[in-house]
C-alpha cells in the first residue's frame, strides 16, 4: 500500500516475569484498512491489539515502538471494541449516560449535546426508537443491541483506528454476521482503520483487506487476506487451513500434529518446526525471520517448497493429540 | 428400534415454551445435529432429552424404554447409558479434583469402581481419548481448551454410554484443535457405535460432522 502508515509496530516483545510471550512482532497499519491479527489461543495476538490500546495486563513489560503512540489518546484516536458487551458497559448507568459520558471524556461539549450525540450514535447502529432506548440500563437490552451499543460506544468520538479483540466469538452466525456488518458500516462512516483480533476464518476472509498470522508470538505470514487464506505460504497458515471442516475430503480432519509451545519452552530455531512436515535442518537451528515472498511477508525458510494446494501438506497428518 | 424416539417434546420454562413440539429420532452409530441461533432450544431439548430439565409433555424414548414417566431412582440407572459432553471444557470439571479422579468418579457413583483394576481403567480412557495417561495427574487448569475437553469426553465414556449428548463440545476450540477433538469422536463413533446428539451453531462443522441435521428456531423445528 502506497499511503503513509497510521500506525507502525516495530519489534514489540511483550514478557511476563522475563517469558517473552510477543518475541518480535513489526507491522504496520495503514488508513481505513481492516488487518485481521489471526492465529490460535496463546499466539499474542489479544495481547498485541492490547498493546496498541497501552492496555496491558497487570505484570506484562513491553519493549519496542509504537508509533504514534495513541494509547494516551485512547477512546478518541484509538478505541477498543469489546468482546463481551455486557461487562463492558456499567450495569448502574443508563447506556446513553455512558455513551455522552464517552463524548465528554474527551471533548469539552455541553451536557445536553453530548446526550444528543450519545442517541443519534444509537440509531446510527440501528438501534430503535434510540431517544427511549438511551435511558435503558444495559441489562433492559438483548445482546445483539449491546453489542451493537459497544461499538456505538468505540466509535462515537470518530477515532483512527478501531481495536476489535474476538467481537463475535460468544455469538451464533446469524448474529455474529449482524454485528460485523454493523461495525463495518460503522467503520466506514468514521473512515477508521479496524485491528480485527479473531481465530475465526472465516470472519477473516470476509472482513479483512489483509491478515497477519501469528504463531508462538511472531509474525508467520502477513499479505492480502484473501491470498493467505486461499494461497498460504506459511506452513501453519496451510495447517490451519487444512483443519477447517469445509476443506474436509472424508470424516476425518487432517489436523496440525502436537501442540503449540507453551511460553519459555520454546524449541531452538523456528517455534513451529517440530510441528511441521516441511522441517529440515536449518529450521531446528535458525528462527526464520519475515522475509518479502510474493507480495507477502512470510517467516519460513521453505516456504517456496509448500505444495499447491498447500492444504495438501497435512493431509496425510491425521494423527495427532491436541 | 431407534436409540432415541422424542415425539412432540415440549418444554416450558414458566410461561415461556423453550421448546414447541419437536420430534426426531436418532439409531445407533448416528449423529444427528440441531442446528440453530442462540435461544431456538436446542441446548433445552438436550436437557430434557437427559430428563435433566423435564419436558411438560412429549415423549422420550431411549432404546425403546419412555423416560418421562419415569421416576428419578427409576431413572438412574439408565442415566449411564446417556451422558452429556460440554461446550465449556474447563466448565464441565471440577477445578479442584484431579483428571484422573474426574474421569474415575462416574464409576465410583455408580457402584463400579474397583480398587485393584480401576486406575488401569482409567489410563485406559484417557489414552482412547488421546491424552497421555500421566495427564491424570493434572487438575483441569494445567489442560489446555482441547485436553481439557478430550478429559471430559473420557468421563463420558467411564459409563459405558450408548448416547452421547454433546453440547457445542468445539465451539470454544481453536481450529486446528477442534479438528482433533471431532476426529476423536468420528473414531469413538465407529468403534462404540455411539449415537451422537450434537448441538452446534458452526453450519460448517455440522455439514462436515452429522448424518442428518434438523433446523430449530424459535423451539420449533424449521427444516426436517
Amino acid at each position: 500500500m502506497a499511503s503513509e502508515p497510521l500506525l507502525s509496530v516495530r519489534d514489540l516483545r511483550i514478557a511476563f516475569d522475563g517469558v517473552e510471550v510477543v518475541r518480535g512482532l513489526s507491522f504496520d497499519l495503514h488508513p481505513r484498512e481492516v488487518l485481521a491479527i489471526v492465529g490460535e489461543s496463546g499466539a499474542g495476538k489479544s495481547l498485541t491489539a492490547r498493546a496498541l490500546l497501552g492496555m496491558l495486563p497487570h505484570g506484562a513489560t513491553a519493549t519496542g515502538t509504537v508509533r504514534p503512540d495513541l494509547s494516551a489518546e485512547r477512546g478518541r484516536r484509538i478505541a477498543l471494541v469489546p468482546q463481551d458487551a455486557l461487562s463492558a458497559l456499567s450495569p448502574v448507568h443508563p447506556v446513553g449516560d455512558q455513551l455522552a459520558a464517552a463524548v465528554r471524556s474527551v471533548a469539552r461539549v455541553p451536557r445536553k449535546e453530548a446526550r444528543a450525540r450519545a442517541v443519534a450514535a444509537l440509531d446510527r447502529v440501528g438501534i430503535p426508537d434510540a431517544a427511549r432506548r438511551a435511558r435503558a440500563y444495559p441489562h433492559e437490552f438483548s445482546g445483539g443491541m449491546r453489542q451493537r451499543a459497544v461499538i456505538a460506544m468505540a466509535t462515537i468520538n470518530e477515532p483512527d483506528v478501531l481495536v476489535a479483540d474476538e467481537p463475535t466469538t460468544a455469538l451464533d452466525e446469524e448474529r455474529r454476521d449482524q454485528v460485523l456488518r454493523v461495525l463495518a458500516e460503522q467503520r466506514e462512516a468514521v473512515g477508521a482503520a479496524l485491528v480485527l483480533v479473531t481465530h475465526d476464518l472465516d470472519v477473516v476472509r470476509e472482513h479483512a483487506d489483509r491478515a497477519l498470522v501469528m504463531y508462538a508470538g511472531r509474525l508467520t505470514e502477513l499479505g492480502p487476506a484473501d491470498e493467505v487464506l486461499t494461497r498460504p505460504l506459511a506452513p501453519y497458515t496451510a495447517g490451519l487451513l487444512a483443519s477447517l471442516p469445509e476443506h474436509a475430503r472424508d470424516r476425518r480432519l487432517p489436523t496440525l500434529p502436537g501442540t503449540p509451545p507453551a511460553p519459555g519452552t520454546l524449541p531452538p530455531g523456528c517455534a513451529f518446526a517440530p510441528r511441521c512436515p516441511l522441517a529440515a535442518d536449518d529450521c531446528h537451528h535458525e528462527e526464520p525471520e519475515p522475509r518479502p515472498a510474493e507480495g507477502r511477508l512470510t517467516a519460513c525458510h521453505h516456504w517456496a517448497e509448500l505444495p499447491h494446494p498447500a492444504v495438501e501438506l497435512f493431509r496425510d497428518q491425521q494423527h495427532a493429540s491436541s | 428400534m431407534p436409540l432415541l424416539d422424542v415425539r412432540d417434546l415440549v418444554v416450558r420454562y414458566g410461561t415461556v415454551t423453550a421448546v414447541d413440539h419437536v420430534s426426531f429420532a436418532l439409531e445407533p452409530g448416528e449423529t444427528l445435529a440441531l442446528n440453530g441461533p442462540s435461544g431456538c432450544g436446542k441446548s433445552t431439548t438436550a436437557l430434557a432429552v437427559l430428563q435433566i430439565r423435564r419436558p411438560a409433555s412429549g415423549e422420550v424414548r431411549f432404546e425403546g424404554q419412555e423416560l418421562t414417566t419415569l421416576t428419578e431412582a427409576e431413572l438412574r440407572p439408565l442415566r449411564p447409558h446417556m451422558q452429556p459432553v460440554f461446550q465449556d471444557p474447563y466448565g464441565s470439571l471440577s477445578p479442584r479434583h484431579r483428571i484422573r479422579d474426574a474421569v474415575a468418579e462416574p464409576l465410583k457413583v455408580q457402584g463400579r469402581w474397583d480398587t485393584d483394576s480401576g486406575p488401569a481403567r482409567v489410563a485406559d480412557l484417557l489414552d482412547r481419548v488421546g491424552l497421555d495417561p500421566s495427564y491424570g495427574d493434572r487438575r483441569p487448569h494445567e489442560l489446555s481448551g482441547g485436553q481439557c475437553q478430550r478429559a471430559g469426553i473420557a468421563r463420558a465414556l467411564a459409563s459405558d454410554p450408548r448416547l452421547l449428548v454433546l453440547d457445542e463440545p468445539v465451539s470454544a476450540l481453536d481450529p486446528s484443535v477442534r479438528a482433533g477433538v471431532l476426529n476423536l469422536l468420528a473414531d469413538l463413533q465407529d468403534e462404540l457405535g455411539l449415537g451422537y446428539l450434537f448441538i452446534c451453531h458452526d453450519r460448517s462443522v455440522v455439514r462436515h460432522f452429522a448424518d442428518r441435521v434438523i433446523e430449530m428456531r424459535d423451539g420449533r423445528v424449521s427444516s426436517p
